[in-house]
């Protein structure tokens, strides 16, 4: 039996990589799911078709890593799996019906007729909608723990459901749909761009106000977060991530104004999402059942966990090479005819 | 509301899952059968140079695109289900198939889905060459996926190469036995041919359709000739490789097999039942229909054979019987049926009147959806005739189950069926839509494929927003 234990920290790659997966899946898959959320407010129906085509070769691969972060940590943590499930239980389900109607607009629009196309515009926009809210409050409830008796979820079934999380939720709303349209400035040309811009600025107010007010917020919610930020060499340490932060902003809010800068106003998107996900992962860290759980007490059998660190290895480089190759392959600006 | 009726979670978990690893399965089946078959009709295109692929593939990729779709949605509910709904099973058994099922993320999830936007939106982009590449990948992609479902599922089937330890954690030993687990061999293969006959059997279905319609009759033609080259050589397969997966399970799971059969005391000289209404209470059959020593002489080769039978066991360790035995019958039915149809297609076409004779085409028309009925019944025969287990002889249905209370399953099982129930609508509404309007006819415009290029939507700059 292959075992890299001897070596390697095991659970503490795992953790990191999973993370990278969780990362990878809400840039990539958050400016899908803010396409559709800012899908109905665009100003004509080419417009949408625009949209739709901007992100339709991406979607699938996008939520792949969906995929890979819940097998990952069926995988190298079960029983973490096998905690958060349970206690998300109504909100991943109402996630996955989110996604689903929001994945299978993209062929059942191109082919319905033009009457009926409505009913998929409004699949596509609700269903994008509903998976940000959800994924957001999973976000939440995260942050704020789980109740837990051995190796058993033991909380009530609606414990999900609170301020907090609702306040994340909302968030998360806004911060999808400011990635959609900066991805929107990058991908499209004319009115529809245009009014992206618009959108973009609207959204990226919203998203400093709600970023804002979740980071005030985050150390109230459990007193070893607050600790961890407020006492005092690590204050300083951890100074450079809100100052990044408000520099992205005003760079972005800039660059919303200047015709000559596209694709700028993503690439500090993403950059704001960074600095957002590295904050919290510094406050969650070493959790993986957040305050019962560390990656090392979740960790599956060093012998599983290495044996897909083999795969991981060799497949990721691959994955991210030919994803690469499949953005390339669609640069430039979309049209609004249909594709195939 | 829900206080007044005694909702059970184990039945609800399980009603839930099979509910919607069935509906997941039609998909993932035709895609499987699909990918390669495009793959060839991409590759005799670009060999012979004849329009006629072309469009035939321009009309299926439709079809596909909406499988695929589908088929991706519903799976991403199924990697989420193992957690929501079976966490103890999870956390027990993670060790084990949690790497199966990463191993399939990253070696075919992947590969699958990106290469598919190339394979859809690609015309154009990329060069005829390369598109036939990412055709390729994207269906080797799928052969990958089913190799791991099935080795995970099949280990659940005839679990080894662990051990348990302390509170009741499975450990790996031998990577090697988990994967090629006894069963495995005979399942995988089983399934891809299953899968590229439920598709031969659509594609025939719609060939049919067209030449009873009198349009199209080219596409028809070739549609029909290949279809009904894989029923008549595979169909026949398909029977060998399950004859030999029933005599593995005979060896490895004895009860299933006696359900199966329908035979509940153990001997020799054990009929095979053509018709039987199993009784549990009674522990027999009701109006039994059998040809004497059949079943002996099936599974082991002799008439005076022993064939287990389910008073084997104690009541509460045999599967559900009349499911078992019926949806056996149902597949290997079809099965018969399969092989008749390839043999009558042979002998059509040696009488030359397979694309005239009428009567066949109607035939055809009614085996298009045999294919997935064979095979929700063969992953019946097989899941429904494991139970009470979930990993078998290690682990119990009862005990899989997430701390997750009945009224919670109840609401996400309601849901699921309603929209399962309005996708799976619209998606084989849209799909026959594509059947209806049949290939578009590109003519002897070789420029065709360029249809959609960069160059050309620049150059059709006047329909602006
Ligand atoms: C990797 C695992 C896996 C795979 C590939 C499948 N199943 Fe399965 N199936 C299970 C893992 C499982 C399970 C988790 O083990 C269940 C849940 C409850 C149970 O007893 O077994 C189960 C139960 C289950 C049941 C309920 C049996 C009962 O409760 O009496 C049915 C009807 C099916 N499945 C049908 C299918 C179909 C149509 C499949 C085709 C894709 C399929 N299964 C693939
Ligand atoms: C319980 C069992 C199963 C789980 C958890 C599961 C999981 C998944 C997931 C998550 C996807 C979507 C991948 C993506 O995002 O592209 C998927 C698609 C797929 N699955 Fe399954 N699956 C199961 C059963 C099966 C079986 C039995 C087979 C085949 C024999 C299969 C073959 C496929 C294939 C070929 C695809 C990609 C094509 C398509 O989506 O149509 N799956 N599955
Ligand atoms: C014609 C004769 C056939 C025989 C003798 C046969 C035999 C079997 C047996 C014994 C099993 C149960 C395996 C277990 O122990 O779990 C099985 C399962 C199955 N069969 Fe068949 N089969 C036949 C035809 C077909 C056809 C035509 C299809 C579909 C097109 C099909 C699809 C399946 C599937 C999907 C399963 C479940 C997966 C598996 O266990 O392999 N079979 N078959």
């Amino acid at each position: 039996m292959i075992d890299f234990s001897m070596w390697l920290d095991l659970p503490l790659i795992w953790g990191l990589l999973i993370a990278t997966a969780v990362f990878l899946y809400v840039v990539l898959d958050g400016f899908d799911l803010g396409v559709g959320i800012l899908f109905p407010f665009a100003p004509s129906n080419n417009c949408r078709s625009k949209m739709m085509n901007s992100i339709a070769p991406f979607w699938d691969g996008n939520e792949t890593w969906l995929v890979l972060g819940g097998g990952g940590l069926f995988a190298a943590f079960p029983v973490a799996y096998a905690i958060i499930m349970p206690a998300l239980y109504l909100p991943i389900i109402f996630m996955l019906m989110g996604l689903i109607f929001r994945g299978v607009a993209f062929e059942f629009r191109f082919k319905a007729s033009k009457e009926k196309r409505w009913i998929w515009d409004a699949a596509f926009h609700f269903g994008s909608l509903l998976a940000a809210v959800m994924q957001g409050i999973i976000l939440g409830n995260f942050i704020q723990g789980f109740e837990v008796t051995g190796r058993g979820y033991t909380g009530g079934p609606l414990d999900w459901a609170n301020g907090f999380a609702l306040l994340t939720g909302v968030a998360l709303v806004f911060g999808y749909a400011l990635l959609g349209a900066t991805w929107l400035i990058y991908k499209t040309d004319d009115i529809t761009q245009k009014w992206a811009r618009l959108a973009a600025k609207y959204n990226v107010i919203l998203v400093a106000f709600f970023m804002a007010v979740v980071s005030i917020a985050t150390p109230f919610v459990d007193e070893r977060i607050y600790k961890l930020w407020f006492t005092l060499p690590n204050f300083y340490y951890l100074l450079p991530i809100p100052l990044m932060a408000v520099s992205l902003f005003s760079i972005v809010v800039r660059d919303l104004n200047n015709p000559k800068r596209e694709a700028r106003p993503f690439l500090c998107s993403l950059g704001l999402f960074l600095l957002g996900y590295i904050g919290f992962g510094i406050g969650m860290y070493p959790w993986i059942v957040p305050f019962e759980f560390t990656i090392w007490d979740a960790a599956a059998v060093s012998t599983s966990q290495s044996i897909l660190l083999i795969g991981t290895a060799l497949f990721l480089p691959l994955i991210l090479a030919y994803t690469a190759f499949c953005f390339w392959t669609f640069r430039g600006k979309s049209t609004h005819e249909a594709m195939y | 509301m829900f206080e007044m009726i005694n909702l059970d979670p184990v039945l609800l978990a399980r009603i839930q899952f099979a509910f919607t690893v069935s509906f997941h399965i039609i998909f993932p089946a035709f895609t499987i059968g699909l990918a390669s078959w495009l793959a060839v009709v991409e590759g005799l295109w670009l060999k012979t140079g004849k329009n006629v692929y072309q469009e035939i593939y321009r009309m299926w990729i439709k079809v596909f695109a909406v499988a695929f779709g589908m088929g991706v949605v519903s799976g991403v509910v199924m990697s989420y289900q193992f957690g929501t709904n079976w966490s103890v099973f999870s956390d027990k058994v993670g060790n084990v198939i949690g790497p199966l099922l990463g191993y399939e993320v990253l070696t075919a999830f992947f590969l699958e889905a990106s290469f598919l936007g190339i394979m859809l939106f690609g015309w154009g982009r990329v060069s005829k060459r390369m598109h036939f590449v990412a055709t390729l990948i994207v269906a080797v992609g799928t052969l990958i996926s089913a190799f791991w479902i099935l080795a995970a599922n099949s280990w659940m089937q005839t679990p080894q190469g662990f051990e348990i330890r302390s509170e009741g954690l499975l450990y790996p030993t031998n990577w090697m036995e988990i994967i090629f687990n006894p069963s495995f061999p005979y399942r995988f293969f089983h399934m891809l041919t299953a899968a590229y006959l439920t598709t031969a059997f659509c594609v025939g279905g719609v060939g049919a359709y067209f030449f009873l319609k009198k349009k199209f009759k080219e596409h028809a033609k070739v549609m029909m000739a290949m279809a009904m080259l894989m029923a008549f050589f595979v169909a026949p397969l398909q029977m060998l490789i399950g004859h030999a997966h029933g005599e593995n399970t005979l060896h490895h799971q004895p009860i299933k097999v006696a359900a199966m059969e329908g035979n509940w005391e153990e001997g020799a000289n054990i009929p095979l039942l053509l018709f039987a209404l199993p009784n549990e209470e009674t522990e027999s059959n009701d109006y039994e229909l059998k040809v004497p020593g059949l079943a002996s002489w099936v599974l082991t080769g002799d008439v005076n054979g022993v064939v287990p039978g389910l008073k084997n066991v104690p009541a509460d360790e045999r599967p559900p019987v009349a499911i078992v035995f019926w949806s056996f019958r149902i597949m290997v039915g079809l099965g018969v049926l399969m092989i008749l149809t390839g043999f009558m297609a042979a002998f059509l076409h040696w009488r030359k009147t397979l694309f005239t004779n009428i009567l066949f085409h109607r035939w055809c028309l009614v085996m298009a959806p045999s294919g997935f009925i064979a095979l929700l019944a063969g992953w019946f025969v097989t899941e429904v005739g494991r139970q009470p287990y979930t990993a078998y002889g290690v682990i119990k249905t009862a005990e899989s189950i997430s701390p997750v209370i009945a009224e919670q399953v109840a609401i996400s099982l309601a849901a699921f069926v309603i929209v399962y129930s309005v996708i799976f609508g619209a998606g084989v509404y849209y799909m026959f839509k594509v059947f209806r309007k049949g290939p578009s006819l590109i003519g002897n415009d070789e420029k065709g494929y360029y249809d959609h290029s960069m160059e050309k939507s620049v150059a059709r700059e006047v329909t602006k927003d």
